[in-house]
């Protein structure tokens, strides 16, 4: 039971890290249909960030209040992963809309390569570890010696990931842009028709999923303390899973989708076999498309005969 | 129920259910061997639904579909069938098969039953010669071997492959694309992609041709010329067809027998001149049974 | 990056007519509109690139992450992409966007001529290629450059060739591709080692078997629709390489199996002993010997694979897979078994991996599952893509531009004496990998070689334009 309490705790804090990142996943395919595969990179590059704005605010600015140090690292990560992902879909997807299906995947498969490789080259290959930037927990019950705690940095995540999500929500849901956006989802150029700047729309689309998933690589960074330039891919397939699993293009699935990856991943290593736990995520994406391939929110896809 | 014996194609208390919509509602019809059969409808009648329920695209909710090869004793074998749950069953000289029961690729293969699209559907990337090859798939796949003489060259092959090619040529001459031969079908002008698509589903030898609006998008000159390709057809090789169509110079000329269906129910059944004169078939496509419109409707159909 | 913004918004200009600006005003504000654009691209640049190349998080000796700034390479780095911008606005650009606006020029009869002559000019030119080689390097020389480039090039042609079976003719898009390489490498490892079958009964037997598992794999998925069939694909690739990870009683993990045998020249061994190749040949001991005989045998079982695609393409399987690329509800209206055909490409494909990959084991004599990553299959998958999907000579010259590319950055060691010492061109092989991926994609989406050639015709050989051909669904 103990195990179990505290095995959910760990699983929602990584569920919510996964849903922050397959949000970006399941904008971007619902606007533009495309899986971009940069985006678990984009979020190792916010994370190295993150790291680097940490560092500045820590050692140089000699900023000691790590609540404020933790806010600015985040309004930091956020700014530059946004400007990446804005030139990304700028330079490299942009030019291929409308042509060629495979080509725009191919593209981000190449700039996947190119975001990782250019971090190990200008930050070197090893792993960066910082010190812990919040310390401390709760104890919220012990029972034969054996606590079941909730850290304040997963207090933390938490806390950031809902009021991002409730922020989001209202952008989407209540925003002009939000509009335009679903506008573009349904029909791009009857959109395009009615007055909406199509590219305008989709360069924002691109700017929030690297927003969103800059929050995810900060709280990464927090976390886990420590990030290096491959830990872009596995995070990236884990949270695509996530989108598909809640039903691509479905903004709640995707924080539902992540939630689940991220306790199933959590419960398989603490009851199964930790070096397996990869393959349960894999497993759980291969089993969905198969049998559910719609997820669990997504609208079914019919062919037209 | 007794199966009239010249009957090719029996649909029985066909429903087809999507969620809560009924787009085919307990629809009986057949189609009688040698004839041309006009499918008509207004827009969302459910008439595209019934073809892609008999060619296998959708399995019909409720409903039995039946299709006689051969001998029309067939028919008797019709409930027997039903009951041991067998995709078909033969005797003597004919054969029956419950189309519902199989999957799309073998009611072309096994039933024989070819079918093309509303919008248009070829290979645009492959040459007419090469389009009209993919349909004698099945024949050639055994002639080579299922590919394993293929690959060793055997000759076999070569003879298959070049009867396949004589046939092609032969249904190009008839649709007037001979010397279109080596062009990528997607290049062709749109009555030619119709004329071809028609060209590449007679290539599988059916015994029922379901044509999806075959005249839309034609010329009157070139509807007229697909009436005649579709009477030939008829005439020369005892092929029935099945066809949807809102041209009416098309129904009117040739069909032998019409069904007109509204909002999945069938209205309307009989040859071309009773279904015409109609009133119900007339308040189906003028939504009221106005003197004045129904007059206007007569003359347009006639 | 930014240099090559396209700017999408920029409509073509109006025809300067007699009416327009005089010529010289035209020139400045041009010059005026490209330094504005050169500014903006330089502010970009400078944003993008300050986090990660401004600052330097270096790990001291007590394991700390400490920082260091590189402000003088970073600004280097923004004048160069304004630098660039604004030559590329002043010169390329405006000849580019004319370009653009002018049909495809067809392609000439000289061209055509040279064409029909490409093939059996390339072929003759890799059988030769390592006697050329021994020439201009001498036998020491030569080593390098047959097994880094020859035998390194030729396994990807072979892997491209046979993922375009799969990819380019049935439309079926396959991230997990160097699945069944990896298993084609373990069953002649595991095989040779334990049973002691040699290498030529263990290739097809290695083929069989992946083609099994491309049988097993791709059965469940084949329903599936374009990238949702690539990410199926891939978590299937990644799931054997974490199984190959961590079945540590089969395959030793991380630490992979050492001392696979190699092939031997129709029983002779390739060593310095006396039953060795070179005893029995009267040959002096060399190690490139044994290269070359591998070199050979890599250069047929591509050159098989490359036949038997052909073959196939004209076989009734073969058309059915174009015809399932093109139009999957079209062939199942005229009675092609959509799975059946699906599953034998799937098949073939993955044959030609698990030949390719039992080779691969014997050339190393050492896999581990480090060589099996999604890395390997998206360049297999981008060598098909770049090269032009179905194209086979599309197909080889991407291989040799994208692997021959990336492993001469490791000849280049004269770069040293422009940066200083401590540069290692090695470092940036999958970086300019990565970057050169995105600009073929964004200059060519269709690939380098993009045109179908009909697989029978009746009169006439005619060439298919690309933007017909589709490229499947599935």
């Amino acid at each position: 039971m103990e195990v179990f309490l505290q095995q959910l705790i760990n699983g929602v804090t990584l569920g919510s890290i996964y849903g922050l990142i397959a949000i970006g996943y399941t904008m971007v395919f619902g606007i533009i249909g495309m899986v971009n595969f940069a985006h678990g990179d984009v979020f190792m590059v916010s994370a190295f960030v993150a790291l680097i704005a940490f560092l500045v605010l820590t050692a140089w600015a000699g900023i000691s209040s790590i609540p404020i140090a933790l806010l600015i690292v985040l309004a930091a990560a956020m700014f530059f992963t946004s400007l990446v992902n804005w030139v990304i879909e700028r330079v490299a997807y942009r030019p291929l809309r409308g042509s060629f299906r495979l080509a725009p995947l191919i593209s981000a498969i190449g700039m996947s390569i190119l975001l990782s490789n250019f971090v190990q080259v200008t930050q070197g290959p090893r792993n960066k570890s910082i010190p812990p930037m919040v310390q401390g927990e709760i104890v919220l019950y012990r029972h034969n010696d054996y606590p079941v705690t909730l850290s304040y940095k997963q207090l933390i995540i938490w806390f950031v990931t809902a009021a991002l999500l409730v922020s989001f929500w209202y952008l989407v849901a209540r925003t002009k842009l939000g509009r335009a956006q679903r506008a573009c989802e349904q029909d791009q150029k009857m959109a395009a028709l009615l007055g909406v700047d199509v590219d305008r729309t989709i360069s924002m689309t691109f700017v929030i999923a690297a927003a969103l998933a800059a929050v995810a690589g900060t709280m990464y960074l927090m976390y886990y303390g420590v990030v290096s330039f491959s830990d872009g891919f596995v995070p990236g397939v884990k949270a695509f899973t996530a989108a598909v699993l809640g039903g691509i293009g479905s903004l709640p699935g995707a924080v539902v989708g992540g939630l689940l990856i991220g306790l199933i991943e959590t419960f398989w290593s603490a009851y199964f076999s930790i070096d397996y736990k990869d393959v349960a995520a894999f497993s759980v994406l291969a089993i969905t498309l198969i049998f559910l391939p719609q997820g669990l929110f997504g609208r079914p896809d019919v062919e037209k005969v | 129920m007794a199966v009239a014996g010249n009957t090719l194609l029996h649909v029985e208390h066909l429903t087809m259910r999507f969620g809560g919509l009924v787009a085919v509602d307990d629809l009986s019809f057949d189609v009688n061997e040698g004839e041309i059969t006009a499918l008509i409808g207004p827009n969302g009648a459910g008439k595209t639904t019934v073809f892609n329920c008999i060619t296998g695209f959708y399995h019909p909710s409720e409903g039995r579909l039946g299709l006689r090869h051969g001998d029309a004793a067939a028919w008797d074998m019709l409930d027997a069938l039903t009951d041991s749950g067998a995709r078909y069953r033969s005797q003597r000289g004919g054969t029956l098969f419950l189309l519902e029961r199989m999957p799309d690729y073998l009611i072309t293969h096994q039933a024989r039953v070819a079918r093309t699209f509303q919008n248009i559907r070829l290979f645009p990337g492959m040459t007419v010669l090469e389009n009209l090859l993919v349909a004698q798939h099945n024949r050639l796949m055994r002639a080579s071997g299922y590919t394993l003489f293929g690959i060793l060259g055997l000759s076999s092959y070569g003879a298959a492959e070049r009867a396949a090619i004589d046939k092609a040529r032969a249904w190009l001459e008839r649709v007037g694309l001979l010397d279109r031969a080596d062009d990528p079908a997607g290049e062709l002008p749109y009555g030619a992609q119709r004329r071809l698509e028609i060209a590449r589903a007679m290539c599988t030898d059916p015994v029922l041709l379901c044509l999806d609006e075959p005249a839309a998008g034609l010329n009157p000159r070139e509807s007229a010329e697909l009436n005649e390709l579709l009477l030939s057809i008829r005439a020369d090789r005892g092929t029935s067809v099945l066809l949807i169509e809102h041209d009416m110079s098309v129904v009117m000329e040739i069909s032998d027998h019409v069904i007109v269906l509204d909002y999945g129910v069938k209205i309307a059944d009989g040859p071309p001149r009773a279904v015409r004169d109609d009133a119900k078939v007339i308040a189906a496509y003028l939504g009221v049974a106005d003197e004045e419109e129904v007059a206007e409707v007569e003359a347009e159909v006639g | 990056m930014s240099a090559s913004g396209d700017r999408a918004g920029e409509q073509p200009r109006a025809p300067r007519g007699p009416a327009g600006p005089i010529p010289a005003a035209r020139a400045i504000d041009r010059l005026a509109s490209s330094v504005r654009e050169a500014a903006i691209t330089a502010a970009l640049a400078f944003g993008l690139f300050l986090p990660l190349i401004g600052f330097e998080t270096v790990t001291n000796m007590r394991n700390e992450v400490t920082l260091k700034t590189r402000w003088p390479l970073l600004f280097a780095i923004t004048a160069a992409v304004a630098i660039g911008r604004l030559a590329y606005m002043l010169t390329l650009g405006p000849a580019l966007g004319r370009r653009r606006l002018r049909a495809a020029p067809a392609p000439s009869a000289w061209r055509a001529r040279a064409g029909g002559l490409f093939v059996p000019f390339a072929i003759a030119l890799v059988v030769l290629y390592p006697a050329l080689v021994i020439v201009l390097n001498g036998s020491s020389g030569a080593l390098k450059w047959i097994d880094n480039f020859g035998i390194q090039i030729l396994i990807y042609v072979m892997l491209g060739w046979g993922l375009n079976i799969v990819v380019g003719l049935a439309g079926l898009l396959d991230l997990g591709y160097v699945a069944f390489y990896a298993v084609g490498a373990y069953s002649y490892a595991l095989l040779a080692k334990t049973f002691g079958l040699a290498f030529w009964i263990l290739l097809p037997l290695a083929g069989i078997l992946a083609s099994f598992w491309g049988i097993l794999l791709g059965f469940p998925v084949l329903r599936l629709r374009g990238d949702y069939l690539a990410i199926v694909t891939l978590a299937f690739g990644e799931i054997i390489r974490i199984v190959l990870v961590n079945w540590v009683d089969l395959t030793n993990g991380y630490a992979g199996i050492g001392g696979i045998p190699r092939p031997t020249f129709f029983g002779i061994p390739f060593n310095a002993g006396d039953d060795g190749f070179a005893a029995v040949f009267g040959l002096e001991f060399s190690p490139l010997h044994r290269t070359i005989f591998l070199y050979y045998i890599i250069l047929a079982l591509a050159l098989l694979t490359a036949y038997v695609t052909v073959r196939l393409r004209r076989l009734p399987v073969g058309r059915a897979w174009e015809a399932l690329r093109e139009d999957e509800i079209a062939c199942r209206s005229l009675g092609i078994n959509t799975t059946n055909t699906k599953l034998t490409a799937f098949a073939m494909g993955a044959m030609f991996a698990g030949f390719a990959g039992s080779f691969f084991a014997a050339r190393q004599g050492f896999i581990s599952p480090e060589s099996f990553t999604f890395i390997e299959s998206a360049t297999i998958l981008s060598i098909v893509v770049l090269g032009g999907m179905g194209s086979q000579i599309g197909v080889a010259i991407a291989a040799v531009i994208m692997i021959g590319g990336t492993e001469i950055m490791r000849e280049l060691d004269f770069l040293k004496d422009i940066f200083g010492q401590t540069f290692d061109p090695t470092q940036y092989r999958m970086l300019f990998f990565g970057l050169a991926m995105v600009v073929i994609m964004v200059v060519r989406p269709r690939g380098l070689i993009s045109r179908r050639e009909p697989s029978v015709f009746l009169r006439e050989r005619k060439t298919i334009s690309a933007d017909l051909v589709k490229e499947g669904r599935g």
